[in-house]
This record gives structure tokens, sequence and C-alpha cells, in this order.
């Protein structure tokens, strides 16, 4: 592997990610997979960093996953996101910032669609204006979360309390890196990196002393796919996917895999559980599985935040062995506790799969 | 008074029109931008379809321009204009040169296999571009992997960068097809026992003998030849590469490894033929190659009279055609000439 080339294409793409101001949209599903990640996402922002983020209590879902299941036809899916531009209008914004990766996709299509075709937007206003009476302005800036905390990630090591590194040996961890697809595989240009050679998350990991593992599927899907899982006849393939990419990186040993989607970190936690239970396969080290964090929980985790706000207790893969590589403390004993000390209970254990 | 013609490029087209030229007595400068002629030629070792040495061509072409034209290398050109009579080039070496007639033979530049990102080249050790795997064979050593192995398994990737709408060339770049099953021949002489894949769009043997060697190649070489393009390339941790593909004769997908990947790089405009053009006023075609007249019958005239065009500036060409048409393009400059 040369890496030259693989930095002289990750210069090649850049991208303009706002300072500060930003109108944040959450995602669908993520409070309900990984609890603490857009939680974390605000606490760092706005308590660490001082960013002025705001969030519109009236903003819905983009429609994305109804769209990209064929359910949602695409003028309604620029209508809603006109609606959501139109929140952030009336409140005095004008840099979007969405946690979700497939609603940073379909607004990247959005905004290139009216772009080409001036006579959609037209018709769109019209739309929005008729059901709503609300008008937008278009954003200045449109950014994933992800490419917030990429442009951020000096800034965290600053403030830092751990680092990507094996607390005994000083070996840096072994990252595997997994983009979601409608980050830039549609717009090359609008991630950083491009599509082939994403950079976003890589930033993060060589910034926070970790080194980024390249392994023959890594470009492969998650296994989501949408209709590979929301059509249920249709899960084996998620499963099949998801299997196609353990077994391609496994042999790399790698310490954790870190995503950027809604989807991928869902689909590669939960079927690893799912693979031990089918198969008796584990993928980590002495029947472990590989920890799968998102990008929030892992800039958390370098701040020092306790584990356990950052929701790890509700991982199907067990994250300690993490932990303790980089020698996080955490204290066993709240693992389930809830927010205010009750107990919530302790899941069955998984059969195969390693768990704390 | 004796007319000069400047040719702008000393590359196949380039010197045999110069030569060409001179023979029927005209007064010829050649420009070369380089520090010698050849062009590509220079950079190949063997020829299609009878691989021959390629310095045998040159050595033809080096011969004929010797004792009777002006050949001047190391010539940038900043400038060049139309004037009352004939034209003016304005050197980068500070001289102006005037000339009564231009023929553009500023040839092509081979596609940057960079624009393929999934392809690798650059990043992954072991995926090379046809012009790469041309140097090695020249240099007379064995073919390696970069990790100094033999290698047992080699595939060629056709069109790269050619009949390509992501990469914005429609065109097919004609000799890549060939190239790759010249090449693919040679890897095998060198190593009989390796496996060797070609990935192809079609196989377009369009001209005398390479149909010939299409067969030779698989009767005689027993190399596979898969129709499909490679979606992806990635690298394994022994460096071989893995690549993806659709044999769409049989509509399935297909995962293998090779430990070398050749990318058969295609023909694009350059860039200096381009600004030359602009300058000019010559019509660029959609596929930012340059526009003859009348692609059947006035092949080599431009809309601007005294410009004129010959070999890949206007599109892929062969050393053969490249030569059959700056031939021509000598004989057509020779008249204007006459009626000055």
């Amino acid at each position: 592997m040369i890496i030259e080339g693989k930095k002289k294409i990750w210069q090649e793409y850049q991208k303009e990610i706002a300072d500060d101001h930003y109108f944040y949209v959450r995602s669908c599903v993520r409070q309900n997979f990984f609890p603490g990640s857009e939680k974390a996402f605000l606490r760092i922002m706005q308590e660490e960093l001082g960013k002025d983020v705001y969030e519109n209590a009236a903003h819905t879902t983009c429609s994305g996953i109804g769209y990209h299941s064929d359910v949602v036809p695409f003028d309604t899916a620029m209508t809603v996101i006109a609606r959501q531009f139109a929140l952030m209008t009336e409140s005095g914004y004008e840099h979007f910032v969405t946690s979700c990766i497939t609603s940073f996709g379909l607004y990247s299509e959005v905004l290139e669609t009216w772009k080409h075709f001036p006579d959609v937007l037209t018709r769109i206003r019209g739309f929005l204006k008729e059901a709503t009476g609300r008008e937008f302005e278009i954003p200045r800036n449109v950014a994933h979360a992800s490419d917030v905390i990429f442009r951020f990630r000096k800034e965290i090591t600053a403030r830092g309390k751990f680092r990507l590194v094996h607390h005994q040996t000083g070996q840096p961890l072994r990252v595997v890196e997994h983009i979601g697809c409608h980050y830039s595989k549609m717009f090359p240009s609008k991630g950083v990196g491009g599509a082939e050679y994403p950079y976003v998350l890589v930033g993060m990991v060589e910034e926070w002393g970790g080194e980024v593992i390249d392994y023959p599927e890594r470009r492969h899907c998650c296994g989501f796919g949408f209709r590979q899982y929301v059509v249920r006849a249709n899960r084996g393939y998620s499963l099949a996917n998801s299997k196609k990419k353990f077994e391609s990186m496994k042999p790399y040993k790698p310490d954790f895999i870190l995503t950027n989607c809604p989807g991928c970190p869902m689909f590669f936690d939960r079927w690893q559980y799912t693979l031990s239970e089918m198969e008796g396969v584990t993928y980590g080290e002495n029947g472990e599985g590989i920890p799968v964090l998102t990008y929030e929980e892992l800039a958390g985790l370098i701040l020092g935040y306790d584990p356990w706000d950052l929701g790890f207790q509700v991982h199907q893969v067990p994250v300690e062995p993490l932990l303790d590589k980089i020698g996080i403390p955490y204290d066993p004993s709240r693992k389930f506790l809830g927010k205010e000390g009750q107990d919530l209970g302790k899941p069955a254990s998984p059969t195969v799969l390693k768990f704390f | 008074m004796a007319k000069t013609i400047v040719v702008i490029g000393g590359g196949v087209a380039g010197m045999t029109a110069a030569s060409r030229l001179a023979d029927l007595g005209e007064k010829v400068i050649l420009l070369e931008r380089e520090d010698q002629t050849g062009g590509h030629l220079r950079q190949w070792d063997r020829l299609f379809p009878n691989r021959r040495p390629g310095y045998e061509v040159l050595d033809f072409l080096m011969e004929n321009l010797e004792h009777k034209v002006d050949v001047r290398c190391n010539q940038g050109i900043s400038s060049v204009s139309q004037q009352p009579s004939g034209f003016s080039l304005e050197l980068e070496a500070g001289e102006s040169l005037p000339c009564d007639a231009l023929l553009l033979a500023t040839g092509f530049d081979l596609f940057d296999a960079h624009k393929k990102e999934e392809y690798g080249y650059g990043i992954y050790d072991n995926v090379i571009t046809s012009a790469d795997l041309e140097m090695m064979f020249r240099s007379g050593q064995k073919i390696t992997t970069r990790q100094g192995d033999a290698p047992s398994r080699v595939g060629f990737v056709h069109c790269v960068g050619s009949r390509d709408e992501k990469v914005g060339n429609l065109y097919c770049s004609k000799v890549c097809c060939v190239t790759g099953v010249k090449q693919a021949i040679e890897i095998k002489e060198q190593f009989p026992g390796a496996e060797v894949f070609g990935f192809y769009t079609d196989l377009r043997m369009y001209d005398r003998h390479f149909e010939e060697m299409y067969y030779e190649a698989q009767q005689k070489w027993d190399i596979n030849f898969l129709r499909g393009r490679v979606s992806e390339c990635a690298e394994n941790q022994d460096h071989t590469i893995v690549l993806k593909i659709e044999d769409t004769l049989t509509s399935r997908p297909l995962k293998m490894t090779v430990d070398l990947m050749v990318l058969l790089v295609g023909f694009v405009p350059s860039p200096e033929t381009l600004r030359l053009a602009a300058m000019l006023g010559i019509v660029v075609g959609e596929d930012r190659f340059l526009e003859p007249v009348d692609e059947h019958t006035r092949s080599n005239f431009t809309i601007q009279p005294g410009v004129f065009l010959a070999g890949a500036s206007k599109g892929p060409f062969s050393i053969s055609n490249a030569i059959a048409d700056a031939g021509e393009a000598a004989l057509q400059i020779h008249e204007y000439l006459r009626t000055l």
C-alpha cells in the first residue's frame, strides 16, 4: 500500500465545513440504536467547544428511509426537505448539519437536483408554500456531523484525556473505519476524502493516535442496504454482506470498528451476535466480538466521558475489552443502572459471544 | 522564395510528415517539446501485431529526418498567431518563428489511471498501467511484483479511461485491446506457467493480423478472456490484488485474486493540443480531439487555411495509421503551398 497515493487523493477531496452556528437535524433511528451518540455530539460541540448548535423541535424525518425503500416519491422527499430548510431559515441559521448519513446523502441529492434543474426548485417552493405557507433559503453550508467532528478533531485532542494507544504496550490501536454509503458514494466531492478512500474517519483515528486498517472488503456495504434489511425476506442478504466484511477484516485483528452512519454500527454490532448464535463464530480475540463505535462515542471516550453516559451498555458487542486496552476506567456495577441509578436489569447473556 | 512549414510535435506523425515534406523539396522546421523526437514510441518495447522491436520503427523515422529537416528539441511554444501572410510562433526561448503553413502533430497523452480511483493505481503496490509494463519489458529485466516475486497470475483490465462515461471519455482508444493481447502473450513468454486473464468490454481486433494474434493468445498461450468491466480492486495482506467483476457472458459476479494487475490506459487529448487549438481557432470535438474539415475527404484540413492536422491530435491512432495519415498530410500541405 502506497500511503502517498492516498494522501494525494485526500488532498483533492477537501470540503468546506462551517465553523459555528449550526442548525442540527437528528436521525430517525439513532436514538434507539445508539442513544448516547447525538447527545455526545451536542455536549462536545456546546460544552467542550463552545459552539452554537440549534435544534428546532418541529423538525421531522427527511424521509430518506422511505425514499430509498421506494415508498416515498422524490417530490415528497424534496418538499419535506424544503420544510426543514424553512425551519432553518425561520430560526436564523445558514449552516445545516445532519446526524444521519442517509439524510446527508438525500440533502446533497436534492440540492444538486435544484442546482441543475431550477424549475424543480420552483415547483417545490410552490408545494411547500401551498401546504404550509412557509418559504426557505438554500443553506450556505451542508455538512454531516462527522464532518464537523473531523473539523474539530485537533481541538478534541487538545482537550482529550485518552489516546487510541494500548496503554500497556504503547502500540497504536488498529481500527476498521466504515463510511456510510450515502456519505460520498453518490457525490464524492461532498465527502472529506471522496468516495473510494474517504478520510473523514481516518483523519479522526490518525489524529487520536490509532492506526487504520485497509482490508479487501473495506468498500463493501455494511449489510443494511435498505431493501436487504427492510424487506424481511431479504434479510439473509444483509447478514451475508456483514459476514463478508467480518471475514475480510478479521485477519487484520482490528481493535474496533468506527462508523459514521446510523445503520452501519447497528448491523455490525447486532449481526456479530446473530452470527455467533447461528454459526458459533466470533471475530474478535478470545471469543469476543469486535466492538463497534460511532464517531461521537469515540470522541466522547477520547474526552474522558463515562462510557455508560455514552450508551455503551446497549451495544450488543461489549466494549469493555476496548476500554481496557485504552486504559479507560469504568464501573461494571453501573453498567445496567439508569440515569437516576435505578436497576434496568441485565440482559440474558449470548450463548457464544463473550458478554460482560 | 522557399516556403516554410512548421511541424509541431516530433512523434510518429510529426516525424513522418516532416521527412515527407522535405522529400518534396519543402523547407521544414520540426518543433519538439521534449529533449528528443520519437514521442510515445520511445517508451514502447515491442509493437503489435508482430511484436517487432519498437526501436526499428523509431530508427527508420529518425534516419528519414537526418540532414533534411531542421529538428529543434526542447522548444516550447508560448503563442501562435495568424499573420497577414502565414503564421508567427513565439517560442519560449524568445525566438519568433514565421512560417507559411502549420502542421499540428501534437499527439496524445495517456489516460491518467489515477482518475479511476476504484482501481487503486498509485495506491496498491501491484496495480500498474500498460505503459509501466512496457517500460519493464524495455528494461530487459524479468517482470516482477513490487515485492520482487515472479507473478503467477496476471490480469489485464481493458478500456481504462476509454468507453467510460464516468470519466467523460465515450470514445474507444482503438489500440488498447490489441496492446492487451500483445502484452498478455509477452507475459506468457516470460512465465509459461502463469495464469493470465483479460477483462474486456469488447475485443476490437479491427486491423490486419490482430484477430490472428487474439486466436494465438487463446490457443497457443491459453490466455483467458472474460467479458466484463472490473468494478473495483483492493489489496490483500500479501500485496496481491482482489478484483471484482461481473462476467457478462455467464451473468455471474466474480471475485478473484491476481499478483499483478495491468490497466490498459487509453488516449486523451493533450492539454498542449487544446491550448494551441484555442489560439488558432481550430474546432475541438465533443471528445476534445481536434476536428478536421471533413473526416472522410479532407481529414488533414482545419477550418483555418494553412493549418493542418496529422495523427493522434485527431483521435486514437495506431502507429501504422499515424504514418499513413502523416504522409497524406504532407502531400496536402505541399499542394497548399503551391497555391500561395
